[in-house]
């Protein structure tokens, strides 16, 4: 059971997020997260869906996505060279005697303080999973009050695109 | 030009080729049933949406064009759904219009407000909530296009009243298909080169033929390749009729009622081809001892199908009839010692045959299958048949031998009683001069009974034959089988007197209830001009034999 980050995109109608997350509930599949938003070209969206599974599964969820009307192209990131990235933003509790070091340590992440208050900061921090759950965790014993964190966002590295080729073709199928 | 959102529907029906609908008018689409009044369509009006969706259904099914529904909104539209999800599992074109609340009242629990689109959303190929009235003729064009192209399917398109009633500037779009949208017809050269090395070696192969073979039209050539390689063929509930019946290599059908020996052929296979069929549980029973000496190959133009339950050697995606052409072009004889050994390969499935022939022991009663045999010879196997779901499914898939495709109308994968009258009455709209026949059992059969009336209201002459046992006969035969003999309420105690029912209907009712009634009811229900049911009072405990036992492998078989 692996995790993998799959790239979808989509027309950008409404209905069409249903469409997708009704698939996955309907056929026992789980989002592990999922974030979506409108490309350069208006008319299309991206989804970018974190799904876990051995092969068989994955194989399935990426067909049951193409065989969906309005998906446009679904890429599996996962075994290929790309960048991910979620953001997250926390509020911690900020005791005097706390505030010195939970600064010091968003430095360390690069984490922006974005807001403040006499007891407490929130904090924005992007970066892989792995560094987000890092960073929670050296917060945790300092009291973190509230945490928002977005779904992963992703694109494969070098110049090629996961655009839409002139003529439309769908991966895989 | 300029026409409302409802003379833009008709427009566009006419010109897709549509000629009948089927449908039930109500509050919500008042507007285009007025513009339904002066229009060349014949529109069928049933007596429950259900029924109209199973009619358009049975429609396409027998002529191979999409079948078309109107519906109101709310009810109406729910009252759709098992319909729709009945097509969605055979792979039935439908296009189905259902009416929806004025758009600003839209999620404000209006009267008679259903979010249909929302309901309809797993069973539907895709499905569109029309916004806007400009968008309504490319939304119906792409719609038609979605249903019978591709692995064909249902498509619900969901209109306001409001839509309905505006104006706007209009020209018939030209084809509109959506970017995302691109089914494989041609196999992929590569695979057909390594199929074609399978075949080359293959002592024992086999052919398991599926509904995909009739929906693509590909019964010429799955002849034409069994005969040229000399390979038997079985074929799934919905495949039956995708190869004829009476031909030597014909191995009937396969499954938890599967003939002996087909079962026993796919067991022992070396080379299993599945040709549109989707290896389906019914199908393969206990899925790691199915065929498990055969390479399997698998043709299928949905890409999901393929290796979702078994795992085959080779898939090769695209239309069957175009992948079964592109092995006929490249396929070589079989050379001679392998020809030889498929000789031996179809003695020994005839020696099966002969040991345990599909057979039931005659009675002072009148048994069901014998009605059915009696059904094939008086139509000479030539009738359109729709059935039920259940024992009377299962008995007219192993005694109604099929020769034709697109002959058997059975709900198959949803498995939905009350389908066989409308999707009869749908089927005879298409060919009124055709015999059509609904084979049915006392218990579905009330289940959409009440189309009796839209058939006789349309003059549509449907025969139906009621296999009357006073018994949910299939759900009974599992209790006997597998529940200790507990007939927890599968008995029937109470139906109506079918002759009078359908006497009340103004249709005509007959009744057998000895063995030597059966011709002669059938002979004459035959020669009645009008709608006939036949109420057959059958052996109220005969079994359907042979059966499978659910999770078993299928060379498991009871014989009962």
């Amino acid at each position: 059971m692996r995790k993998h980050t799959i790239s979808v995109l989509v027309e950008n109608q409404f209905g069409v997020l249903a469409k997708v997350a009704g698939m996955f509930s309907a056929r026992g599949y789980n989002i592990e997260s999922l974030s979506v938003a409108e490309t350069l070209d208006p008319t299309i969206s991206r989804m970018t869906i974190v799904t876990r599974g051995d092969d068989p599964i994955i194989e399935q969820i990426t067909k049951h996505l193409n065989k969906l009307v309005p998906v446009i192209k679904v890429s599996d990131l996962t075994g290929t060279p790309h960048i991910d990235r979620e953001m997250a933003l926390i509020k911690v509790e900020a005791k005097e005697k706390n505030r010195a070091e939970i600064l010091r340590i968003a430095e360390i992440f690069r984490g922006k303080i974005v807001d403040v208050s006499p007891t407490s900061f929130v904090i924005e921090v992007t970066g892989d999973d792995e560094k987000i759950t890092a960073f929670l965790a050296l917060l945790k014993p300092l009291g973190i009050k509230e945490i928002g964190r977005s779904g992963k966002v992703a694109m494969g590295r070098g110049p090629k695109t996961a655009g839409v080729e002139p003529n439309g073709e769908k991966e895989g199928g | 030009m300029k026409k409302t959102g409802a003379q833009i529907l008709v427009d566009c029906l006419v010109k897709e080729g549509v000629d009948t609908i089927f449908g039930y008018p109500g509050g919500a689409v008042l507007t285009i049933y007025d513009a339904l009044y002066h229009s060349p369509l014949r529109h069928i009006l049933v007596r429950h949406e259900q029924g109209a969706v199973h009619a358009a259904d049975g429609y396409a099914r027998a002529s191979g064009k999409p079948g078309v529904v109107v519906v109101t909104s709310g009810p109406g539209a729910t009252n759709t759904v098992t319909g729709i999800a009945t097509a969605a599992m055979d792979s039935s074109p439908l296009v189905v219009f259902s009416g929806q609340v004025n758009t600003p009242l839209i999620g404000n629990d209006a009267f008679q407000e259903a979010d249909i689109v929302g309901i309809t959303r797993p069973c539907t190929k895709n499905n569109y909530l029309v916004k806007d009235v400009k968008t309504l003729a490319p939304i119906i064009r792409e719609a038609f296009y979605l249903a019978r192209t591709g692995r064909p399917g249902p498509v619900l398109i969901d209109i306001p009243k409001d839509i309905q009633a505006q104006s706007t500037d209009y020209v018939f779009p030209r084809q509109v298909v959506p970017r995302g949208y691109h089914p494989t017809y041609d196999g992929h050269p590569g695979q057909i080169q390594r199929c074609l090395e399978l075949l080359a070696t293959a002592e024992r192969p086999v052919l398991y033929v599926g509904g995909g073979v009739i929906l693509s039209g590909a019964a010429p050539e799955i002849l034409k390749f069994a005969e040229a390689e000399n390979i038997p063929v079985t074929m799934t509930l919905m495949g039956l009729g995708g190869f004829p019946g009476s031909h030597r290599l014909s191995l009937g059908m396969l499954g938890m009622h599967g003939t002996y020996w087909a079962n026993l052929a796919v067991t022992e296979c070396d080379l299993l081809i599945g040709i549109g069929a989707r290896f389906d549980d019914r199908v393969t029973g206990k899925i790691n001892e199915f065929a498990p000496l055969a390479k399997k190959v698998h043709i299928d133009i949905d890409p999901t199908s393929i290796s979702k339950s078994v795992k085959v050697h080779l898939p090769i995606v695209g239309d069957v009839k175009h992948v079964l052409r592109q092995l006929l072009a490249d396929a070589p004889r079989p050379r001679a010692e392998i020809a030889r050994a498929r000789q031996k390969w179809l003695k020994r499935i005839a020696e099966w045959k002969k040991d345990k022939p599909l057979s039931y022991r005659h009675g002072k009663m009148i048994k069901p299958q014998a009605v059915v045999e009696a059904l094939c010879r008086a139509t000479k196997g030539d009738a359109i048949i729709t059935t039920e779901v259940g024992q009377n499914q299962m008995w007219t898939a192993l005694f109604y031998e099929f020769n034709h495709p697109r002959q058997l109308i059975t709900s198959g994968g949803l498995g939905t009683m009350g389908f066989g009258l409308p999707a009869a009455i749908g089927a005879q709209a298409a060919f009124p001069g055709k015999t059509v026949i609904d084979i049915a059992g006392d218990g579905s059969i009330q289940m959409n009974i009440q189309e009796l009336a839209t058939a006789v209201q349309h003059k549509l002459p449907v025969k139906v034959a009621i296999l009357n046992n006073g018994f949910l006969g299939m759900v009974r035969q599992w209790q006997k089988l597998f529940y200790g003999g507990r007939y927890s309420h599968s008995r029937m105690d109470v139906s109506p007197d079918f002759v009078k029912l359908a006497e009340a209907y103004g249709a005509t009712g007959l009744r057998a209830q000895l063995p030597a009634e059966v011709e002669p009811v059938i002979a004459k229900a035959l020669k009645t001009k009008g709608p006939v049911i036949m109420d057959f009072v059958v052996e109220p405990e005969e079994d359907v034999s042979p059966m499978v036992p659910a999770g078993e492998a299928i060379n498991k078989m009871i014989l009962l």
